[in-house]
């Protein structure tokens, strides 16, 4: 019995944890801690539950954690049982296919970096590129990885990408469209502003382009997430504009882009973005449908929700997030902040962490349901909501009348877990608002009221789902 | 009618309010608030980039120091806007090339520069007060003192500090803590041991200084406790249950929780507030005096060295201290009772009860051997 609690435990805890950490840089602690900490996870849940670690790429966790496992599990290849097997190899294959190209080439990359070399890693590495439908724009835009990949694996290439990758400039003329315009590009202006962003700007510290002149030309070809990049340098440099198309960006980053801008400029355009926001988290709530009573948010708007440097406005912009999707998908809501906010809109990271306050006048309220979002460093006064939680779940409210879920979007390096406010109420790693219907499931098992067994059966089911959707699309 | 600022008797934190502590390692800072600023007065830093300055005291002496900074006062009487946190781009410091590094040199530790503004050095203005006293040596030619002595006193007399930046943790400390709204100080704690308090007019003006701290001095202790401290006491209060029934009460029970830990912090900074101290006026005009004080220099007690802005209400609009390590004090404590008794070393000695020889044994371990004739020191051999 006693076992099966800390195999829950050592679950709920690695779950949460690939939730929240990237490896980055935090408010509270630096990049190299995040990674020997999540790193030390890994290496302990692997060893010790190899079945529920493959299992958990099916669960939503962020994409950092995702590499992680495929990588971990390419890695050690012996120790897997003949029975799951299939199960593992089908599992990283289609959690590969799911991430994004730079990041899959990343993961594919460090294949031969960490000296990773077996049969099921060359099929996988072969499989991913056989796939990938325009493989030949991939191949200029990532040239140095695929190039890799291949010799790594010794992979086969059709048509001209091996010529492509392997023989310089031997080749006088490609007859590939793109290959073409990637070596003319290096002798001539007029090509380069045909091939993608990343590459362009390359050969045009070559020809040596005025920086004002190549982004105004380039702009056609950059991705949405790059134009989002390069807002800041557009402002810098003269004359140049790059129109960001940032209605379509999903709601947290729509959220993170909004609160990167001045709070002036927030205020004159708030109808539009308060739309925008509104749409994009009705698009979450059609995806996956997530029906709420009377809600209130507890939203954390202290000085350390501004991040760090790699994670700017994250915990912040995860809580605005939040608001907005919680505001759709309940039938009342309130937000209740730690600082004196009027208008959610035009938050800034500033002041005390004052959780008790703002938790005490939404218990006031009296909904069903309570989302603290916080980092959970309390300190106005500290141990004031861990207070408030006890004293009204032992003595004003022993039925649970009021649900309470903590959601944390940082993750503490020193306990190998998110911080929490309280161990009376459950608490899950949330790095995008979006991931927030699967968490509010999830709850049930971090707050220990759903045993082993139906964590299990969660997960499996959760398998279940990716790889038929898997097997559907191939 | 304006009252003239009195001069300051005692530490009091009146208008003020201690909000509770933020913890990072061992370092435990303690937040300040003011509810009601002093929007007349501002406070902005001034920086310096020589690695040595030469500040003209007086007539023939000189205090000499790596000053990174000086804080600039200016005050209006007229309510027209005020000038916005550094953004002045002067500089009152002469640079001189040394050779080896850059030296400046300014002129006066505390110097009106125009009717309303002044500039001073923050904690050299305490720690100069602190050299110059019984400074200029013994009246009596007693025969133990060299004719040195007569004619320069203790020239030179010196002392060291740590800069905020080589205590361990203090700069992250600094980095990951948040400023309140109403902030206009702080109390840094190392160890649990009070390092330095340090009060701002207002709140603008703390958030412009904060990172300052990591610029000011630190006695000996506090470096060392920095280092041998990685974590701090851990303190807890909690909630009675059994007296609650509602929501409002447990607000109420948390109101006070928040006001128990204002309390104890402020026990816990026993040592300067609420402390006698000695005051010394330095510069004075119809809103306010800017003075230097010292504590009581009891060597069984924790003392400071700190200098203090106060308004004519009695509030204090600028403090700024250091404590002084236990050498310090015992350094300070036995000029002070020498000169009490005239420079007599037999006389001393028998006042605090020792013999002449351990006498000119604990001068010589304090580092004021210089202060004798050779054949005297010769005696404690």
């Amino acid at each position: 019995m006693r076992e099966e609690e800390i195999a829950r435990e050592d679950l709920v805890m690695f779950i949460n944890a690939c939730f929240a950490c990237t490896g980055q840089k935090e408010f509270y602690s630096d990049a190299g801690n995040q990674r020997v900490s999540i790193d030390f996870l890994h290496e302990y849940i692997l060893g010790n539950y190899r079945l529920v670690y493959a299992r958990s790429l099916a669960v939503g966790i962020n994409h950092f954690n995702q590499a992680q496992i495929i990588l971990k599990l390419l890695a050690t290849g012996k120790n897997i049982l003949s029975e799951n097997k299939e199960e593992e190899g089908a599992l990283i294959a289609a959690a590969i296919e799911q991430l994004p190209p730079q990041r899959a080439w990343k993961l594919l990359e460090q294949l031969k970096k960490r000296r990773i070399n077996n049969r099921r890693s060359r099929a996988i590495a072969r499989e991913y590129i056989n796939k990938r439908k325009n493989i030949n724009f991939q191949a200029v835009k990532y040239r140095s990885k695929v190039r890799t990949i291949a010799t790594h694996c010794h992979l086969k290439l059709n048509g001209e990408l091996g010529d492509f990758l392997f023989s310089g400039w031997d080749k006088k003329v490609y007859e590939t469209e793109i290959f073409e315009k990637f070596r003319q590009a290096h002798y001539s202006v007029e090509a380069l502003y045909k091939l993608p962003y990343t590459v362009a700007e390359g050969l045009a510290t070559k020809h040596k382009i005025p920086r004002q002149i190549f982004l105004s030309r380039i702009e056609s070809q950059m991705s949405l997430a790059e134009k989002l990049r390069l807002q800041k340098t557009a402002e810098r440099t003269d004359k140049v504009e790059i129109a960001l198309n940032w209605e379509r960006l999903p709601l947290t980053k729509l959220a993170l882009y909004i609160l990167s801008l001045p709070v002036k400029k927030r205020y004159e355009n708030w109808h539009i973005f308060q739309e925008a926001l509104l749409k994009s988290a009705r698009n979450i709530v059609l995806k996956s449908p997530l029906k709420l009573g009377k809600v209130a948010a507890v939203l954390d708007c202290s000085y350390s929700s501004s991040g760090s440097s790699e994670k700017r406005r994250r915990p912040l912009g995860v809580a605005l997030a939040a608001h907005y999707l919680l505001k759709i998908a309940a039938i009342e809501y309130k937000s209740f902040w730690t600082g004196k906010i009027e208008e959610p809109l035009l938050v800034t990271a500033r002041g005390q962490t004052d959780l008790a306050t703002p938790l005490l006048n939404a218990l006031l309220w009296e909904p069903d349901l309570i989302v603290i979002i916080s980092d959970a460093w309390d300190n106005d006064p500290p141990g004031g909501a861990a207070e408030v939680l006890r004293v009204y779940r032992t003595k004003l409210d022993p039925t649970n009348k009021i649900s309470i879920v903590h959601c944390n979007p940082v993750f503490d390096t020193d306990n190998y877990t998110l911080r929490s406010i309280s161990p009376i109420v459950p608490t899950v790693g949330l790095r995008d608002a979006e991931d927030l219907p699967t968490m509010l499931t999830f709850a049930r098992f971090a707050e220990g009221s759903a045993n082993l067994k139906e964590l299990e059966d969660y997960l499996a089911s959760r398998v279940e789902t990716m790889l038929s959707k898997y097997r559907k699309k191939t | 009618m304006n009252k003239k600022p009195p001069l300051i008797t005692k530490i009091s934190l009146k208008g003020l309010e201690l909000a509770p502590s933020q913890v990072w390692g061992s370092i435990r800072l303690v937040p300040l608030l003011r509810s009601h600023q002093n929007k007349k007065l501002r406070l902005f830093r001034r920086t310096y980039d020589e690695d040595i300055t030469i500040v003209h005291v007086k007539k023939n002496i000189d205090y000499i120091s790596y000053i990174p900074h000086s804080l600039v006062l200016s005050w209006n009487n007229n309510e027209a806007p005020q000038v916005a946190c550094g953004s002045q781009l002067v500089t009152d410091s002469k640079s001189l090339n040394l050779g080896c590094c850059k030296g400046g040199m300014l002129n006066r530790i505390a110097k009106k520069q125009s009717p309303n503004q002044l500039r001073f050095l923050p904690l050299h203005l305490a720690m100069e007060g602190f050299l110059s006293i019984y400074f200029s040596g013994p009246k009596v030619a007693w025969s133990e003192y060299p004719k040195r002595v007569f004619s320069q006193g203790l020239n030179p007399r010196s002392e060291f500090s740590y800069s905020g930046s080589s205590i361990s943790g203090l700069e992250d400390a600094l980095r990951v803590f948040e400023i309140h709204e109403n902030q206009v100080g702080i109390l840094v704690f190392v160890a649990e041991a009070l390092a330095s308090a340090f009060i701002v007019p207002n709140s603008e003006d703390y958030r412009a200084l904060h990172t300052s701290l990591l610029q000011d001095f630190y006695g000996e202790l506090i470096y060392y406790y920095g280092m041998l401290h990685n974590t701090h006491y851990p303190m807890d209060l909690s909630v009675d249950e059994a007296s609650i029934n509602s929501l409002k009460e447990l607000k109420e029970a948390i109101g006070h929780m928040r006001q128990d830990w204002a309390d104890f912090q402020g026990f816990m900074a026993d040592s300067l507030l609420g402390r006698e101290i000695q005051s010394q006026p330095i510069q004075k005009t119809g809103l306010f005096s800017l003075q230097r004080f010292i504590t009581d220099l009891d060597p069984h007690k924790i003392n400071h060295i700190g200098e203090a802005i106060v308004s004519n209400t009695g509030e204090l609009e600028y403090l700024k201290t250091y404590r002084l390590s236990a050498n310090q004090t015992r350094r300070i404590y036995l000029l002070s009772q020498l000169a009490k008794h005239d420079w007599n070393l037999d006389i001393t000695a028998t006042e605090l009860n020792i013999s002449r020889i351990e006498l000119i044994r604990r001068l010589e371990r304090v580092g004021f051997g210089f202060l004798l004739k050779e054949s005297v020191r010769h005696e404690a051999k």
